[in-house]
């Protein structure tokens, strides 16, 4: 025995359901180590015995070496007793442990499993549900941890002799695979009539033959069901749109391997390595000229929606199918995802012609993430099956658990304990009764799952949102009002692991500003414990509150009495936009004009794109939100690189005289403390210059692209201008972009292009969206910045 | 103090304040007026104060107002509105002229209501120090119908039920103050409940008819959220069976207003045995003042305590009391 030692290993992270055991054990053969490797609430515990030198490889192995899929946050060695073990096993998990284990995303098919559900000899072939120990469901199956399959929707399908052999034999890739399964033991598909009666046949061709023939088919994956028709079909995916009541937003597709999307759109590397990764998004890329797609597929613009089978299911459908169909959320409108059986043919019965469903339960319902590339790097849109509940590791702690409650739409909340930040899925637009109980139902489960009791309660101060309300009512917590453009900057800071102090610069469409105007085009000096706002956009009424966001071309009335167009001599009538909506343009204008409370001022960055789209002709009403500034991104002229002149005003001076404020205690001094050195006045963009600019070119003829694009540019110079004024004056280097109107590329690319040549550092969203989506994150790390 | 639009800023203030301190079980249920046993006669007894601008509005002034307010809280209690009491306070300079206006007015209200003003009491302020003229009235009525009506009492599978096309004062006014500077023909709908809700009453089987309240300050969608709260039940609500007369929806697409929170001064919510709802209906439609009445929606026991709009794209969307002023929360 002499020369044995035997140390206990404790290793934190994503750790549970990634084939860490399965890892842990093969080392250890390897290593002629005994003793026994377990799961516990916190992670995984190892007990390791042998020559000291083996139990350090181990040690140094599970550091640097472990499953693809793993993310190891901590490793502690502690030494006990050695006991003259002999051999090395797999012990059964156990409750509790130090801390708590992160639960895994979801992870599409493997190679090896896909090579087996195509393999005729295998006994897999064409298993709709095979799975191993680094691939398959995960988070949307997951109901406790520590993660076993006693606590997955797996619990009811008990193993057969073949699979329990694979299972608990050490050298098999479905070593302690929990989800593993087979025809004779595993779930089933079916194929139903809206009435839940079964249909006959084998319910894979036939479900693909419906689509084929034109027909929806709502086909339940992984975190929720999806509605399936003929991408090529106008007739089908117009049907799919009536049906759903979603008349203009993009569809998504379904190709069946890299080579059929380069088939529909221009495939970049990083796209190719975003749409074939263990989380297969939903990725938006270029269309290409003559794709086999129908018109009302992607109607917005010029991009599409791909994705990758990420289910063996979704691959033999493919495969059924041989070309590429529509997969969009199994919703109506913004309603969430439908994921269990019975709903979904309650809610989809008007929807889909058939329901090819199975019997495996979806526990967690999660959305398809959405993401593009910008020059190269990956960009969230959308933050959801396949991340979610990926944890984000923050360099610094939270000294408290906290709750952030996120904004209203797009919403997701975000917990944070230790240094880890995890974001729920994507949860939508919170006014809907059912993503309303969508949102308190899963932050109850989240809580449960991770462990977490939150003191501390960060929300939007906006007292209608109804998150907000939710917070609110929350007691026996410490509340932190997070102000909506501070909370964007703060998640673009906590997602680039930096603290601040930065110039943010966060446009959006409106959030509550603490000075009674609607804020969403703002410049502030911010840093996660507070933030002073030094500039914005100009002022311009919003008339109509909700009807002008849902109507730009109310906001094309505002900026054109905003710019005295009319009282300039111009009739309002010469404006295509005023004929157009001749009936209530009168109206609106002089509703705008009254200013009041049906017309309150507004900085919006995204009712200034509205703006210039209705007066363009774009749009001049909306069905989604940002659909016509998407409009008038894509008619911008790529060619043209002049922009219009923007007057900016404010600057250097001898006070800053921004409006300071600490997160959760308005008045207070706030984060740019001592970094502001000097600003007259709030840096103000004069953006009634680019409407009359706008008008002027119309006016004389100027192609509308062209149009597009000199805005864009003079917007984006507009903003670096603006944002080096505050910079300089607070002795800030680096500059944060954040809020939705930053996933506009033109902008995006315009402003950091500009502000790198000035000098100054560019901070930008790689791991949260930009819009709404990403916001929680932002309240948690102020919350955690400037908690009691 | 964010106050006044009668929404959950109103709703808090309340039961923090008053609830707290005037503690009793007939105030506790803060319905629209107390129910008493005076000697032997049920009575109902009920309060309110008027702060409108402007005074005099197409359709109506703060007088009739005054008056039509404290009637229609008592009709809500299911009372015969007897002796009204009147209570001025005015600003230093206030017009006689225009005093005289308010009197004739709620002269003519009490009349057309079989109410007399039998008491009240008068003060003058310094300029600067109220609005030119504020009106309260309290009144009394008797109960002569056994009736109990509660917001509490909505249960699953009853009708709710507007009594009229909804939102015709609040819009009015906010024409009449000319913030807008547009038009249209919309004036208010203030008008004397007890007749027609004694039409109800006296149609429907005892029981049968659960809660009233009239739909004021607020509108309709604070009126449904009382009663989702103080029942612990959902009112669902179907947004195309709204009666909303096109004018105002014409004005509230303008202002981008939603009419559900849009005040009433002669609509009342009714809420019924489901099984009675049609024949509800009739006996409102029957009424001079119910020509427009319509089911609006359902009460079911899950998820208690919210409100619901199913929309006319086909979802269903949470009608919420507001905190304060509409502020558009999409982004
Ligand atoms: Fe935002
Ligand atoms: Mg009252
Ligand atoms: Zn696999
Ligand atoms: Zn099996």
């Amino acid at each position: 025995m002499s020369g044995r030692v035997r140390s206990l290993i404790r290793v934190e992270g994503v750790v549970q359901g990634v084939g860490f055991r399965p890892f842990v054990h093969a080392l250890a053969s390897r290593y002629g180590l005994a003793g026994l490797v377990g799961n516990d609430g916190g992670g995984v515990f190892i007990e390791a015995e042998g020559p000291p030198s083996a139990v350090a490889a181990l040690v140094e192995a599970v550091r640097e070496r472990a499953p693809v899929l793993a993310v190891v946050e901590r490793v502690s060695v502690t030494p006990v007793p050695p006991t003259g073990d002999g051999g090395f096993r797999i012990v059964p998990s156990v409750a509790g442990g130090p801390g708590r284990a992160l639960v895994p995303p979801d992870v599409a098919t493997c190679d090896d499993c896909l090579a087996e559900l195509f393999d005729p000899a295998d006994r897999r072939f064409r298993y709709p549900f095979v799975n191993c120990v680094t691939c398959g469901p995960r988070f949307t199956i997951i109901t406790a941890v520590p993660y076993d399959r006693a606590v997955t929707t797996m619990a009811g399908f008990a193993l057969c002799a073949a699979c329990a052999r694979e299972y608990h034999d050490p050298a098999d890739r479905r070593f302690h695979a929990q989800p593993t399964c087979c025809p004779a033991c595993g779930p089933r598909l079916s194929l139903r009539a809206p009435d839940g009666t079964s249909l006959p046949g084998d319910p894979l061709t036939q479900a693909a033959a419906l689509v084929a023939g034109g027909a929806v088919v709502a086909v339940k994956g992984l975190g929720g069901y999806h509605l399936a028709a003929d991408a090529a079909s106008e007739d089908a995916v117009a049907a799919l749109r009536a049906r759903k009541r979603r008349p203009d937003k993009a569809f998504a597709v379904m190709a069946a391997d890299l080579a059929a999307a380069r088939e529909l759109c221009e495939v970049g590397e990083a796209a190719a390595a975003l749409l074939t990764g263990p989380a297969r998004p939903i990725v938006l890329l270029p269309r290409r000229a003559g794709a086999p797609v129908a018109p009302s597929v992607a109607p917005g613009g010029p991009d599409l929606g791909v994705l990758l089978p990420y289910t063996p299911l979704h691959h033999l459908l493919c495969h059924e199918l041989a070309r590429p169909y529509v997969l969009t959320s199994g919703n109506l409108a913004d309603e969430p995802i439908a994921h269990d059986d019975e709903d979904a043919l309650r809610r989809l019965g008007g929807v889909a012609d058939a329901f090819l469903c199975h019997d495996r339960p979806i526990h967690t319902p999660a959305d398809d993430s959405v993401l593009c590339v910008f020059r190269g790097a990956p960009v969230p849109v959308r933050r959801s099956r396949g991340y979610a509940p990926e944890a984000i590791t923050l360099p610094w702690p939270f000294r408290r658990p906290v709750l952030a409650c996120g904004a209203e739409q797009k919403s997701t909340f975000c917990l944070g304990q230790g240094h880890r930040a995890v974001l729920s899925q994507h949860l939508g637009d919170l006014e809907g009764h059912l993503a309303w109980r969508a949102y308190t139902g899963e932050i109850g489960r989240l809580r449960r799952l991770l462990g977490v009791e939150p003191e501390v309660v960060a929300y939007d101060p906006h007292p209608e949102y109804l998150s907000t309300k939710y917070a609110l009512e929350l007691d026996g917590v410490d509340l932190v009002a997070v102000q909506h453009h501070h909370a964007h900057i703060a998640s673009c800071l906590a997602d680039n692991g930096e603290p601040g102090p930065v110039v943010g610069v966060a446009f959006d469409g409106t959030g509550h500003g603490p000075d009674g105007t609607i804020w969403g085009g703002e410049l502030l000096v911010a840093s996660l414990a507070g933030y002073e706002r030094a500039g914005h956009l100009e002022r311009v009424p919003l008339p109509g509150g909700v009807s002008a966001i849902r109507q730009p071309w109310r906001m094309a009335a505002a900026y054109a009495g905003a710019a005295g167009l009319a009282a300039a001599g111009e009739p309002a009538d010469r404006l295509a936009v005023a004929r157009r909506n001749a009936r209530l343009w009168p109206a609106v204008s002089a509703l705008a004009a009254a200013g009041g409370p049906a017309a309150p001022l507004t900085s919006s960055a995204g009712r200034l794109f509205d703006a210039v789209a209705a007066l363009l002709g774009v749009r001049d009403t909306v069905t989604y939100e940002g659909q016509a500034a998407m409009g008038l991104e894509h008619l911008a002229d790529p060619a043209v690189r002049d922009g219009y002149p923007v007057t900016v005003t404010g600057g250097t001076g001898s006070r800053l005289a921004g409006e300071r404020c600490a997160a959760g205690s308005p008045g207070a001094a706030g984060a740019g403390r001592g970094a502001a050195r000097a600003l007259a006045a709030p840096v103000v963009i004069r953006s009634t210059d680019l409407v009359r600019a706008v008008v002027e070119d119309l006016r004389r003829g100027v192609p509308t692209p062209v149009i597009a694009a000199r805005f864009h540019h003079g917007l984006a110079e507009a903003v670096v201008t603006a944002a080096g004024l505050v910079a300089e004056a607070a002795g800030i280097g680096t500059v944060a972009l954040s809020g939705g109107v930053f996933a506009n590329e033109l902008l995006l690319g315009g402003v950091a292009d500009g502000l790198r040549a000035q000098g100054l550092r560019v901070l930008t969203h790689r791991r949260v969206p930009c819009n709404d989506g990403g916001i929680s994150l932002g309240q948690a790390a102020v919350a955690a910045a400037s908690a009691p | 103090l964010a106050h006044g639009s009668g929404g959950k800023a109103t709703q808090t203030l309340v039961q923090a304040v008053f609830l707290e301190a005037f503690r009793n079980p007939r105030l506790a249920p803060l319905e629209d007026g107390a129910t008493l046993a005076l000697g032997g006669a049920r009575t109902a007894f009920t309060t309110d104060a008027f702060v409108v601008s402007p005074l005099f509005f197409p359709g109506g002034d703060i007088g009739d107002l005054a008056v039509n307010g404290t009637v229609n809280d008592l009709a809500m209690c299911g009372a015969r509105p007897a002796y009204l009491s009147a209570g001025f306070i005015l600003e230093e300079g206030f017009p006689v002229a225009d005093l005289r206006r308010i009197a004739a007015s709620m002269a003519a209200a009490a009349a057309a209501a079989g109410v007399e003003i039998v008491t009240g009491d008068t003060k003058v302020v310094q300029r600067g120090k109220a609005d030119g003229c504020y009106v309260t009235t309290a009144g009394v009525g008797l109960l002569e119908r056994p009736v109990e009506l509660s917001a509490a009492r909505a249960r699953p599978g009853d009708a709710v039920i507007v009594s009229g096309p909804i939102g015709e004062h609040g819009a009015a006014i906010m024409l009449a103050r000319g913030d807008f500077g547009i038009e249209a023909p919309i004036v208010s709908d203030t008008a004397p409940l007890h007749g027609i809700v004694a039409a109800l009453l006296d149609d429907l089987p005892p029981g049968g008819v659960r809660a009233l309240r009239d739909a004021t300050r607020g509108g309709v969608a604070t009126i449904l959220n009382e009663v989702a709260v103080a029942s612990g039940v959902c009112v669902v609500a179907e947004e195309e069976a709204l009666p909303v007369r096109p004018e105002v929806t014409g004005v509230c697409e303008l202002l981008g207003i939603d009419p559900l929170y849009v005040a009433c001064e002669g609509r009342f919510v009714a809420v019924v045995d489901g099984q009675h709802a049609q024949r509800a209906v009739e006996a409102l439609r029957g009424h001079p003042l119910g020509a427009g009445a319509a089911v609006i929606g359902t009460v079911r026991d899950d998820p208690p305590g919210l409100v619901l709009l199913r929309t006319a794209f086909g979802g269903t969307r949470i009608v919420d009391l507001l905190v304060g002023d509409p502020l558009p929360r999409i982004c």
